[in-house]
């Protein structure tokens, strides 16, 4: 992806973002939906939008998911 | 968005959590220190994966995952009256410590920041966006009137945000710490700033229109 991509992505905003408070109060739930391979952006596309935007919470999913992932091993 | 308010019926693990973090005594305490020892093993796991991008090593990344953890077993058992059984007790659990693994990482870099926090080196701007100098010609057009839309269109806080999270690359937490906000309320600053500069920079014919909302 080129740089001018990247800028022009980081200026989309997406209406179904909900914001860092509800994406945090559901994350867990997000995430074992995730990590048992069912469809949860098609479920919570709002929170599918939060953490494709918003590089903490995106960190934050990723770890849980790592964790989730870890503990199935 | 899709979501439920009542107490769903705990696996059977989870039930034997939530069972010995209410009991009373020995049971109780094995319980808080058995969830101890989980979320210490969950926080140096999560350090270990964060810590190529981090400038803490060794005892200190140690610590702060230990740290973690026992401020996560603080707020789970404050908490635990609103665990809904939604998920298994133990994921609801790993994301207290990993939010407080977050927070710390944050914490830190505000007591030793990498560059002020209030610098302002605009030169940096095209290397965050990955603009590849040799190409200059192409795009610094479009970077002059992206840093004019930031000076016209912005409110000075979101100016400051902005000018923190994308010039200087000051980790969002750590800017939450700096100006005794939120994560969501920064987060919403920054949203509506990307707005009304796409729509700046999409006015002047620099960029595409999008359909805009709100977070």
């Amino acid at each position: 992806m080129n740089g001018r991509q990247n800028l022009d992505d980081f200026l989309r905003t997406d209406p179904r973002d909900v914001g860092c408070t509800e994406a945090t109060e559901m994350l867990h739930v997000y995430a074992e939906l995730v990590a048992a391979g069912e469809p949860a952006a098609q479920r919570y596309p709002g929170i599918a939008a939060h953490l494709h935007a918003c590089g903490p919470c995106g960190e934050d999913f990723d770890g849980l998911l790592a964790a989730l992932r870890d503990q199935t091993r | 968005m899709q979501r439920t308010d009542w107490m769903a019926r705990p696996d059977p693990e989870s039930a034997e959590w939530l069972g010995g973090l209410a009991a009373t005594g020995p049971q109780r305490e094995a319980a808080l220190t058995r969830l101890h020892e989980m979320l210490v093993r969950i926080a140096r796991a999560e350090c270990r994966r964060r810590g190529p991008r981090l400038r803490i090593t060794g005892p200190e990344l140690d610590d702060l995952a230990y740290q973690a953890a026992a401020d996560a077993v603080m707020a789970i058992t404050r908490k635990i009256g609103q665990f809904r059984g939604e998920s298994r007790f133990t994921t609801w659990a790993y994301k207290f410590v990993i939010l407080e693994v977050s927070a710390k990482i944050g914490r830190h870099f505000w007591r030793n920041p990498s560059v002020p926090l209030d610098a302002e080196d605009w030169d940096k701007l095209p290397d965050r966006f990955g603009l590849d100098p040799a190409h200059q010609a192409e795009w610094q057009d479009l970077l002059a009137a992206l840093r004019r839309a930031v000076d016209t269109e912005l409110s000075p806080r979101q100016r400051q945000v902005f000018v923190a999270i994308m010039v200087n690359a000051v980790p969002l937490d750590t800017l939450v710490i700096e100006l005794g906000s939120s994560r969501g309320a920064i987060y919403k600053m920054m949203f509506d700033a990307r707005r009304k500069l796409r729509a700046a920079l999409a006015a002047n014919g620099y960029i595409d229109h999008d359909t805009a909302g709100s977070a």
